[in-house]
């Protein structure tokens, strides 16, 4: 049976081997749903490979993902209950291109939740105006914007209220200008209490939603430190370097 | 110069006679081999034995004549298998279906493959069945990207309907052999024929191209 929610994610002893390289390198670290985390690091550092481990789009070489009791890589069925309750977000976007913005976002609502053709149009459109495209519905992806793909995107994995959503890099993509557009979407979100685990290289914005830091290095986590004090003082020297190296000042917001 | 209709024209009744036959043999072809081929396509995605034999076997049909191919099947089985006697229509069916899965199955893993693979993962992470992704993502947003070759593989298919007349199969050709050798105007027959033929696949690809533009929603 489905739970409601989620108490806690539990990731042990995670390996992960692309061919000659090891980009997760002995990962443990228990995640708390109900507060929210960015995941930082240099590109390589294997934070993306970490997340997409967490709903199972990457399948680890050794190491288990428990969500409570349920070890997700033990069957289908374990991985559909924690994927039920975990949304995702991808660099790209990642809308389906033969179905417009209102399609995209029913899509899941129909074939998954089984609502009536009526009732997922109901709970997309309120997904898309919370979003800001209540101008969109019929619109393709090929004729929207980068930031108006990635808040369709955003709207079709709150669409299904997951309890945590996953973010990949969601600004990548995007120009300064749509960056701003995005995050400002993310950030309203965390405000009315949405749960997420963010991987993104916008560290006044990792600052700004996260309660705790997870910092990644070359496979491993350096450090998992609450927010305030990881950006005033880091624990380890990896990060005050990577720290100085980003455009990050401290006390732009 | 020596060309004279008249003779022909009563024969023509009986020549498109042959389009039905023709047609059967190409419609059946194209219905089982869309089926099969798309079932191998699937299977010869991933890897593995079946996979692997299925390639081989996708490979000898493409690698060999259709011509051979008839015959192999209609002379040649029925010398090794006792009591295996198929009858012309029956060899035409089969490895006309079997050849256009061959073909049809390569275009179909085209177009798989051709798909974007991030939107596969997002169907996933939303928990979408993989009944679901195959119908409702990859068979629409591939059938547009591989229509034109489709469309392409139908018409190749009624235009080799013509070699089933060395088996005897009483398609267009094989009744042009018999017109042109009662009437002695092989010329003026060959004439309706290729108007015929032409009709046909001419036929078919307006109606693809009319398909493809309902199917091409970037354009929309």
């Amino acid at each position: 049976m489905l739970k409601g929610s989620y108490d806690m994610i539990y990731v042990n002893q995670l390996n992960k081997h692309f061919k000659e390289s090891h980009v997760l390198q002995d990962v443990s670290i228990t995640f708390d749903p109900h507060i929210t985390y960015a995941i930082i690091g240099s590109s390589g550092s294997g934070k993306s490979t970490l997340l997409r481990c967490l709903n199972g789009l990457e399948t680890p070489s050794s190491g288990e993902i428990k969500i409570d009791d349920i070890n997700i890589f033990e069957s289908k069925d374990n991985l559909a209950k924690a994927r039920s309750n975990m949304g995702m977000v991808f660099q790209n976007f990642n809308l389906f291109e033969h179905k417009t913005a209102i399609e995209n976002v029913m899509f899941a609502l129909i074939k998954v939740k089984k609502l009536s053709h009526d009732e997922a149009f109901k709970t997309a459109s309120t997904a898309l105006d919370k979003v800001g495209l209540s101008h969109r519905y019929n619109n393709y992806p090929h004729q929207l914007s980068g930031g108006e793909k990635q808040r369709v995107s955003i709207a079709r994995t709150l669409a299904m209220s997951p309890q945590l959503v996953l973010f990949d890099e969601p600004t990548s993509a995007l120009d300064p200008e749509m960056t701003i557009e995005v995050l400002k979407v993310i950030k309203n979100l965390v405000k009315d209490g949405l749960k997420c685990i963010l991987v993104t290289h916008e560290m006044s914005f990792a600052k700004e939603v996260a309660d705790m830091i997870v910092f990644m290095d070359q496979g491993k986590i350096l450090e998992i430190t609450p927010s305030e004090q990881f950006f005033t003082q880091p624990v380890s020297t990896r990060a005050v370097q990577f720290l100085s190296h980003t455009q990050f000042k401290g006390e732009t917001q | 110069m020596n060309i004279d209709f008249t003779r022909i024209i009563p024969r023509i009744p009986y020549l498109l006679q042959g389009v039905q036959v023709t047609l059967t043999i190409a419609l059946v072809a194209a219905l089982i081999g869309s089926v099969l081929g798309f079932i191998i396509s699937l299977m010869t995605s991933k890897k593995g034995l079946l996979g692997r034999v299925l390639f081989l076997f996708v490979d000898f049909f493409r690698g060999t004549p259709l011509y051979f191919q008839l015959f192999f099947y209609h002379y040649g089985l029925p010398q090794v298998i006792p009591g295996f006697l198929p009858t012309a229509y029956h060899s035409a069916f089969v490895i006309f279906s079997i050849n256009s899965a061959a073909y049809l199955s390569e275009i179909f893993r085209a177009g798989i493959q051709s798909i974007d693979k991030g939107q596969i993962e997002a169907a996933k992470a939303l928990n979408i069945s993989t009944w679901d992704i195959v119908t409702g993502i990859i068979i629409p947003i591939g059938a547009k990207n591989v229509l034109p070759a489709i469309i392409n593989e139908f018409i190749t298919l009624i235009k080799e309907t013509s070699v089933a007349a060395v088996i005897s199969v009483n398609e267009i050709m094989r009744r042009h052999t018999i017109v042109a050798g009662t009437t002695f105007r092989a010329f003026e027959s060959l004439i309706i024929v290729g108007l015929i033929y032409y009709t046909l696949t001419k036929t078919l690809s307006i109606v693809g191209k009319v398909v493809e533009r309902k199917l091409r929603y970037d354009l929309r």
